[in-house]
């Protein structure tokens, strides 16, 4: 592998710290600009995970939690490519998930919304991308939520994504809504990030390549992290 | 692969408030997994003195946060990463994996690590960075996730050569921890400040 920086990150694909209409972030954001870090080893390495690491069940939300029958909801497989900046497939990267069940409820001792917990449904999954940096997952569509932050705001049933790269600047947390949801435009946790496109980024489209026919629809999501630079004129990275 | 190939980085979105279930689902009360993959930082037999570092995160009103995750990533106490790109002639600790994860408490807000404690990384330019452990925030209320450092008090000699302290310059208090005593283990204290006069540093790295 090559052990070199990483490019990078534009800040401009993300979400500021601060997005008032999102009113969590008024009391949780720096106000001080991030200062840029001279990369070292400390973010160039980062945790590794191997396959090893995951139960045989532990991509599939159907099964995974069932307790003598399955969880009530769309049966949706989700399945995309990872990828650096570079377009190249990045292998054996872990992906965590987790989601509410199809009536918008999580399975979380907070959570106290109205809707039913499913007693077949844990809402929690991990995956590792193959050797081209294909995954892929089974579960339910989740439902849309409340949440409190202006009247009547709504989350568009989405899943939320963990990822590790294979350095610590490649950490990434983000979600994946579903194409069509009419609560997309509304939603004021999309609506953070200011770049149209770079919202479409995160809407998966409906992919009947790999639904399974009488049994499950496909959403597909390809997420990037970020690439390591070419480093040819300059001085390489003392220790690495 | 295409030549020219320029893809952008995926955005970011908030972890949200139900975090712990993807990622530490012990804390909301899932149990689920085989294997939880944020509990074997540092095991019983790693070498180097063994540390607790523990802390809270505090946002703009000074209340503490009590639905924060938090990775710590660390070197060995000889000063290597478990990780290739490490190169650095020096021996890895296979007792120590130098990665973790918690969550601050639902009551208390405090969130504790117990490790042991890092050895020297060589830095750029060949310069020793003081010892540090990474950290590394995601939540409700933080779009992105927030990356840190924190640095021992009892190495004044490290951080005062340290090339990134001395980046930020009279912000550099607020990136080294408070050493205290908890039953005999040397325990490091460090809270987070997301806002106000004693705002942490952050860093885009
Ligand atoms: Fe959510």
């Amino acid at each position: 592998m090559t052990p070199y920086e990483f490019i990078q990150r534009d800040r401009d694909q993300h979400p500021p710290a601060l997005t008032p209409d999102y009113k969590s972030t008024v009391l949780r954001s720096p106000r001080r600009p991030l200062w840029s870090l001279d990369t070292s080893l400390s973010e160039v390495t980062g945790p590794r995970f191997g396959h090893d690491a995951l139960g045989p069940l532990d991509h599939d939300l159907i099964l995974n939690y069932a307790q003598g029958g399955e969880p009530i909801g769309e049966r949706t497989i989700v399945h995309g490519w990872v990828l650096d900046e570079h377009g190249r497939g990045l292998p054996h990267t872990l992906i965590e998930v987790w989601q509410a069940n199809a009536g918008g409820r999580y399975r979380h001792v907070n959570d106290t919304y109205l809707a039913p917990i499913d007693p077949n449904f844990g809402g929690c999954g991990r995956v590792m991308t193959d050797e081209d940096g294909h995954y892929t997952f089974r579960t339910v569509k989740p439902g849309a939520y409340p949440f409190r932050n202006r009247v009547n705001s709504w989350r568009p049933a989405h899943i939320h994504f963990s990822l590790f790269g294979s350095g610590l600047a490649q950490r990434l947390i983000t979600q994946m809504y579903f194409e069509g949801d009419p609560l997309i435009p509304h939603d004021q946790i999309l609506g953070t990030i200011p770049d149209p496109a770079a919202r479409s980024r995160l809407v998966a489209a409906l992919d009947f390549d790999f639904a399974v026919p009488l049994d499950s629809l496909a959403y597909r999501f390809d997420i990037v992290l970020r690439g390591r630079r070419q480093t040819v004129f300059e001085n390489k990275l003392q220790g690495a | 692969m295409k030549p020219f190939t320029r893809l952008r980085e995926t955005p970011s979105q908030t972890a949200g408030p139900y975090v712990h279930i993807g990622l530490i689902p012990a804390q909301a009360g899932l149990d689920i997994f085989g294997q939880s993959l944020g509990d074997r930082l540092a095991g019983p037999e790693a070498r180097g003195e063994r540390i607790r570092i523990e802390g809270r995160v505090l946002d703009g009103a000074g209340t503490p946060c009590t639905d924060v995750l938090i990775e710590l990533w660390q070197a060995n106490a000889a000063g290597k990463y478990d990780h290739p790109a490490d190169r650095q002639e020096r021996p890895l600790d296979p007792h120590l994996h130098g990665w973790g994860r918690t969550g601050t408490d639902f009551r208390t807000g405090v969130w504790a690590f117990e490790t042991v404690k890092p050895g020297s990384v060589t830095g750029r330019r060949g310069r020793p960075m003081a010892p540090h452990v990474s950290l590394y925030l995601a939540s409700r209320g933080m779009n992105i996730g927030l990356s840190t450092r924190m640095y021992f008090p009892d190495e004044a000699e490290a951080n005062a050569e340290d090339a990134v302290l001395n980046l930020v310059g009279p912000l550099r208090e607020t990136l080294i921890a408070r050493q205290e005593s908890r039953d005999g283990l040397p325990t490091y204290v460090f809270d987070i400040h997301l806002q106000g006069p004693q705002e942490t540093v952050f860093f885009d790295i």
